[in-house]
């Protein structure tokens, strides 16, 4: 593992290499060399399972990261691919050629986060959100508590209770709610 | 069908297009006349009450209560009551939990093929008053705004004690006649109309699906 890193560091330049926990390592990569070295990982090293392709909205530094999260069954390790990608005209290049479930994951991040992904399959159809007019939901600048209000009303009577507060009133009612 | 239909009486489906609208019924559904005699109507009541058919349609989390209830434990058989998997054979629509707006477009679709009698239970928070889900973008917040509902149920998620509670408070309902929400959803259709295609943009249905 080691010294595949290194050697990545010096073929890809990848950085910020992070042991997060035992068999669990991320590393940052530069846009444009993010499909290559992905395919080395798949090809060469053994990484042949993607687990899954998410999407963290870094909203003060105007970007977002992309994770890809790959497995190798030999070596029983994960290693997580981040890309950065800049926020406003998001755009990356489409890995649905390498494993033919991600144009599933891309077609779910274009939905939620806005994200284009030249040339993956299928990727203006509507997921789960049907006839979405808004921002997409899961950008952070999305205001999910307005939406909902606006759009599917509040129910008048609906309030909240601190559950402490609650059952010790409900508990302990001779004594005022004192514990 | 009615003997006074007129071009008044019938949808726009105005969503479809013209060679759709070849396709699909327009007519406007009937609210349901109680029989002339009373004891008739009775006995009709006591009969609706009493065979039940809950469709198998699990719309959230809630719908894993209806498993418990079918099998040995809680055995709701012994309430003439069964699941059936084809809305056109099933007069209980149970909405188990969150209703996201995706989902809520096949309710309506499926709840409108649904022949008479029938009834809609509210199972849980979440279609009462959006429950644990009252921010989210893509749950809907009060079902009662797109469909009638005979029978609320709270509780995040409801025993199926509480549900079988229903049952019995709704079989009785049935037996005096009251839970007309099949009539009141006809009476006031364009109301429910209007909510509907408020919250589900890509409406290619046709306005009453039959």
């Amino acid at each position: 593992m080691k010294a595949m890193l290194e050697r990545l560091e010096t073929d890809f330049g990848v950085y910020d290499i992070t042991e997060r926990k035992p068999a669990m390592t991320t590393l940052k990569i530069k846009k444009d060399q993010a499909e290559r070295l992905i395919r080395e990982l798949r090809d060469r090293e053994g990484f042949v399972h993607l687990s899954f392709i998410t999407c963290i909205d870094y909203i003060e530094d105007g970007i977002f990261t992309l994770v890809y999260m790959l497995h190798n069954y030999n070596r029983n390790d994960t290693l997580g691919i981040e890309v950065d990608i800049d926020r406003d005209s998001a755009e990356m290049t489409s890995i649905h050629t390498l494993w033919a479930q991600a144009w599933t994951y891309q077609r779910e991040l274009r939905e939620m986060y806005g994200i284009n992904f030249p040339g993956s399959p299928r990727l203006e159809e509507d997921f789960c959100l049907e006839g979405w007019d808004d921002i997409p939901p899961m950008r952070r600048d999305f205001n999910t508590k307005q939406y909902s209000t606006d759009r599917f009303g509040h129910r008048e009577g609906r309030h909240s209770e601190d559950p402490r507060e609650h059952m010790k009133v409900t508990l302990y009612p001779n004594r005022g709610g004192d514990e | 069908m009615s003997k006074n239909l007129t071009t008044d009486n019938t949808l726009e489906n105005a969503e479809l297009s013209e060679e759709e609208k070849l396709l699909f019924s327009n007519a406007r559904p009937r609210p349901y006349e109680p029989y002339s005699i009373k004891a008739v109507e009775d006995f009709a009541n006591w009969a609706r009450a009493n065979s039940l058919w809950i469709l198998a349609f699990g719309t959230g989390c809630c719908s894993i209560e209806l498993r418990p209830l079918m099998t040995a434990r809680f055995d709701v058989s012994r309430f003439g009551i069964a699941g059936r998997p084809t809305p056109r054979q099933s007069s209980v629509f149970i909405i188990g939990g969150y209703v996201s707006v995706k989902t809520l477009k096949r309710i309506i679709r499926s709840y409108e093929q649904m022949q008479g009698p029938k009834f809609i239970v509210a199972l849980g928070s979440c279609p009462a008053n959006g429950g644990m889900y009252f921010d989210s973008y893509n749950t809907i917040n009060q079902f009662d705004l797109y469909l009638p509902v005979d029978m609320y149920i709270t509780g995040c998620m409801p025993r199926p004690e509480a549900l079988l509670s229903a049952i019995m408070d709704m079989q009785d309902d049935i037996k005096a006649g009251k839970c007309d929400g099949a009539n009141r959803y006809v009476n006031n259709l364009d109301w429910y109309k209007a909510n509907q295609k408020k919250v589900i943009k890509n409406w290619d249905m046709p306005d009453y699906n039959w």
